[in-house]
């Protein structure tokens, strides 16, 4: 390995070389350097995986059940399909749950209708009605959510005629999804199709007013490791009333009134911005990007949505609690910043967590060697402005666009334009994201849904200290030597969001950078270098 | 407040709802069985979805790299085949991360479209995009038939077609090919058919592939693993010995019937009768006598079992996971004066009734036992509701159950996400039953500790 510093170019030359010709002209295009303060390269993205070449990404139904509406704790999320999709979307992504005393809770079941050779051959829709029928025997839930998986969409199970008829017949909410894994080209389209069925079928269908003063939705916040919890703990200490969470610890009936809400803000962009979008124009609620990931992004994130409902009183309440909250994480991050400074961290993960989390690494002096989404568009890379530029190609023309419009009774615009220009002119970025890259050095290496290949190229090239990825990764870059964090779902650690998350955050990545076992992988007899002979001198 | 708190003793009869599956697909444990040969790399002939639930199952269980292929199908591949996607995945591979072997399963969306395998692996070769000397092998593993076990089976059987052969220069070799069970548990196999003195050939072989040290340097393929020269070389061998009815019994009767190697079938060696059994099979198959190291290996389980007995006889349990492991553990069970209380497997077969009734019947208590569909946890959870176990043993979807009827619970079977040892230590043979029983002690006597009033509290017990 050469002992000079390659530069991006070469690293991207260094990926493709061995690659089929085909292969490396495609996943060239998904390769840029970071653009920090410079003009924003184009990059490729959300396009279909290449056969045969490890990816990390997974699928449709991934996306829709395992990702955005599984978290959601009172509804029975039932898998129209065979035991498999079930089985592996079945508590794997540590969405934690406070159900309270008397509160429903199913995240801990699996639901499935287990179809077999049978069902495929004959159709699966008596089954799926008779499985609908004995969940709300069994259970009598609130509302029951039906995800096709891959053989359902072949054989042509009408799961939303089935979920139509049980709601008829049951009277609670029924709706289905039709997210089979080979939709789309990654986990993206069942976030898609899933913010469509719940925006359908869920959102603004109960007008009982909600009480509270500075009514906020938190979108894209999935509660893993207990992120939506110290997300709540602080707003509530700040004063603000969250009345629903999409989907982390999330019940129905918060969904129902979400409508009631004056700011949406939206943690993960990928998965939730549609449902923020259709919200602004159905019932005219603003959005804006936040991210509470990082005590400092998490710090801003609050004052721009105090600084949204001009009240001085929650300004300074804010400021307050910022102040209290922060004496502890300064305290943490001047003990811990000396054994983590000038250390490298890469984020190949997820469709926002590889960003929001260099917010933390910054805050313990790590630099990011490179990042890259796993299912992202264009616009979580190069910013939402390109929005109208990104070609629809048939992949994305499969997933249903809702036509949506002002609710006639529902819809109240929360500002007037000119209060939104002159909060705009404030910083308040409304409909905004300017995606990753911009805030990544020029040094450093963007990659789009990055491959086993290239990460293992990578790392003996640039050796990080620290790896973040999901667990299809994490023993692969172990052996080699580099400590990998989860970010999917944290491996046991977490809540790593707000104040307390970052405090966490900070010990655990301490630990995995500095802990020795990454030194016990040679005995002491396996030295490459020439035998020494020395004597101790006694001490 | 309980976490299955929705779950009553009321039990209704269902037709088609499964809730906390007993169970999981055929593609993950053709994966599994794939990794068990040498050089091999498992491919998932599908949309991407399942490769990468199958690699996160496998990597959560055994804490090991798992990579593995997909033809990652779109609308489009679902709708026109996905033969070009399996031919450039084929040459891709072979490109790219040159294994020896490509080991192709189908997923329920290949399977429901009708590819054919034999034809598309053919026509790669046709077309060149397979290199010389290198391998591919495949099998048929929807979904929507079978289970985990049955796709290991499926892909066991796909593996040997693919290299086995006859020379007709018999090699004087045993055939012993393990059922689903953990890389500890297939080195232990070998272990006891080496102390015996025999040469067995096992395949598959997960030993040191899913249990493999930590030296900074990643292998894609570890130097461990059933070689194909191996596996070809069961053509020409003695006998076979399949453990683990569900998960090899295809296997051996294909080594019967196309190369006539005589084989038997036992279940997983799992407690002293089942390990009885697959050293009596050797001794005879290989026409050797059974060693004294053996016998004294066998003697201490015996001492074992006669000083736990006490604190074992009548004590009930609580059993989920495939057949071939819990009709292993309940004979175990029985063996201990243990009473098999409640047992559930979402794999379906008529021989797991058949020897429940069998294993059961001087045992005195109503045991209930069901397999096949709507045998799962809510089913066996129902019950435990309306008369309480002292033990629960199964994977570890099994905790919440324990947790909410303050059960203890023995980790066994796949997959365990919780906890690690699973993969270095055997339960299979006369060691592995020794550390069956350490694990059962130390969950009955621990909670007894835990319970007891302090004038009850005992050093001795």
């Amino acid at each position: 390995m050469s002992t000079k510093p390659m530069n991006t170019e070469e690293i991207k030359k260094e990926l493709i070389a061995r690659m089929p010709t085909k292969v490396a002209r495609k996943r060239a295009k998904a390769m840029t350097p970071g653009a920090q303060g410079g003009e924003i390269p184009e990059i490729q993205a959300n396009v279909r995986t290449i056969p045969g070449i490890i990816t990390q990404r997974g699928c449709t139904y991934a996306g829709c059940k395992g990702v955005v509406l599984g978290p959601s704790r009172d509804i029975v999320n039932l898998t129209h399909g065979p035991i498999g999709c079930g089985f592996y979307s079945w508590l794997t992504r540590r969405n934690q749950t406070d159900a309270g005393p008397d509160g429903d809770n199913f995240i801990p079941y699996s639901f499935s209708t287990d179809m077999t050779e049978h069902d495929i051959v004959f159709g699966g829709m008596k089954k799926l009605a008779a499985a609908i029928q004995e969940a709300y025997d069994n259970f009598h839930p609130k509302a029951i959510s039906v995800f096709s998986t891959c053989p359902v969409g072949l054989i042509g199970d009408d799961i939303h005629a089935v979920a139509r008829q049980m709601q008829e017949k049951l009277g609670i909410t029924v709706f289905a999804n039709s997210c089979e894994g080979y939709k789309g080209v990654s986990q993206s389209a069942g976030h898609h199709i899933a913010n469509n069925q719940i925006m359908k079928h869920v959102i603004g269908t109960n007008d009982t007013p909600v009480t509270g003063k500075f009514k906020v939705n938190m979108l894209g916040e999935y509660n893993i490791g207990g992120d939506a919890f110290e997300i709540e703990r602080i707003l509530e200490k700040c004063g603000f009333t969250l009345i629903a969470t999409f989907s982390g610890n999330s019940t129905v009936e918060d969904f129902r009134v979400a409508h009631h809400a004056d700011l949406n803000t939206v943690m993960c962009h990928r998965s939730l911005n549609y449902v923020a979008e259709m919200m602004e124009t159905k019932f005219g609620i603003p959005w804006i990007k936040v991210n509470f990931i990082g005590a400092e992004a998490s710090a801003k994130s609050l004052r721009r949505m105090a600084a949204y409902f001009e009240d001085q009183e929650l300004m300074d309440r804010v400021e307050q609690v910022i102040a209290e909250e922060m004496l502890e994480v300064r305290k943490v991050v001047d003990e811990i910043r000396p054994r983590t400074e000038g250390k490298s961290a890469m984020l190949f993960v997820g469709g926002s967590r590889a960003h929001h989390y260099q917010e933390l690494f910054g805050e313990l002096g790590m630099k990011i060697l490179g990042a890259g989404y796993e299912f992202a568009h264009r616009d979580d890379y190069e910013g939402r402005h390109v929005l109208p530029t990104i070609k629809v190609d048939a992949d994305s023309r499969n997933i249903e666009e809702l036509d949506i419009e002002p609710d006639p009774e529902r819809y109240k615009p929360r500002k007037t334009p000119e209060q939104l220009e002159a909060l705009n002119a404030k910083g308040l970025d409304f409909k905004g994201y300017e995606g990753m890259m911009g805030a990544m050095a020029k040094d450093s290496m963007v990659i789009d849904d990055i491959n086993h290949y290239e990460t293992e190229k990578l790392i003996e090239i640039l050796k990080p200290d620290i790896f973040c990825a999901g667990i299809k990764e994490k023993y692969i870059i172990q052996k080699m030597g580099v400590p990998l964090k989860q970010l999917h779902n944290y491996d046991m650690g977490g809540p790593y969001a707000g104040f307390n998350g970052a405090i966490n955050w900070y010990h655990d990545i301490d630990r995995m950078v500095n802990t020795k076992v990454w030194q016990l992988m040679k005995a002491p007899w396996q030295s490459t270098g020439p035998e020494l002979e020395a004597s101790y001198v006694a001490q | 407040m309980a976490l299955l708190r929705h779950t009553t003793g009321e039990i209704k009869e269902r037709k088609a709802l499964t809730v906390n599956p007993a169970k999981t697909c055929q593609p993950v444990g053709a994966m599994y069985a794939a990794l068990g040969v040498k050089g091999c790399f498992p491919h998932s002939h599908g949309s991407q979805g399942c490769c990468a639930y199958h690699r996160s199952a496998l990597t959560r269980h055994y804490k090991e790299p798992v990579v593995a292929g997909t033809s990652s199908f779109t609308e489009g591949s679902s709708v026109f085949g996905g033969q070009s996607n399996l031919i450039a995945a084929i040459d891709n591979i072979f490109t790219l991360y040159d294994p020896d072997v490509i080991a192709i399963h189908t997923t329920c969306l290949s399977e429901t479209i009708g590819d054919d395998l034999l034809q598309i692996s053919q026509k790669a070769k046709d077309d060149g995009k397979v290199p010389a000397g290198k391998h591919i092998v495949y099998a048929s593993t929807p979904s929507y038939v079978g289970t985990h076990v049955t796709g290991y089976a499926n892909m066991v059987k796909g593996i040997l077609k693919g290299f086995v052969k006859k020379t007709g220069r018999p090699n004087g070799k045993i055939n012993v090919i393990p059922g689903f069970c953990e890389p500890s548990d297939m080195a232990e196999m070998r272990r006891l058919a080496t102390m015996l003195g025999i040469d067995v050939i096992l395949a598959p072989d997960t030993n040191g592939v899913l249990n493999g040290p930590l030296t900074g340097h990643y292998e894609m393929y570890p130097k461990a693993g059933a070689t194909p020269e191996d596996i070809a070389a069961m053509g020409d061998a003695k006998g076979t010995i399949g453990l683990g009815r569900w998960a090899t019994t295809d296997a051996v009767n294909y080594l019967d019937a196309e190369f006539k190697v005589p084989g038997t079938v036992l279940g997983l060696p799992i407690g002293l009768h089942a390990t009885d059994r697959y050293v009596d099979a050797l001794r005879r198959l290989a026409g050797v006598a059974v060693p004294e190291a053996v016998n004294f290996e066998r003697g201490q389980v015996v001492d074992v079992i006669s000083d736990y007995s006490q604190y074992l006889y009548g004590k009930k349990v609580a059993i989920a996971g495939d057949p071939d492991q819990v009709l292993a553990l309940v004979e175990f069970c029985v063996t201990l004066g243990m009473i098999p209380a409640y047992t559930v497997s979402g794999t379906a077969g008529k021989y797991f009734e058949e020897r429940m009734n069998e294993l059961v019947k001087d045992v005195p208590y109503d045991c209930k036992f069901k397999n096949g569909e709507h045998a799962d946890m809510y089913l066996l959870h129902q019950w435990i509701k309306n008369d309480p176990v002292d033990l629960l043993i199964g994977n570890t979807y099994l905790k919440y159950i324990a947790r909410d009827e303050d059960i203890p619970l023995i980790r066994h079977g796949f997959p365990i996400l919780d906890r690690v040892g699973h993969q270095y230590f055997p339960s299979v043979g006369y060691s592995g039953a020794m550390r069956l029983l350490e694990k059962f002690l130390e969950a009955l006597l621990g909670r007894q500790d835990r319970d007891a009033p302090e004038t009850r509290f005992e050093l001795q017990m």
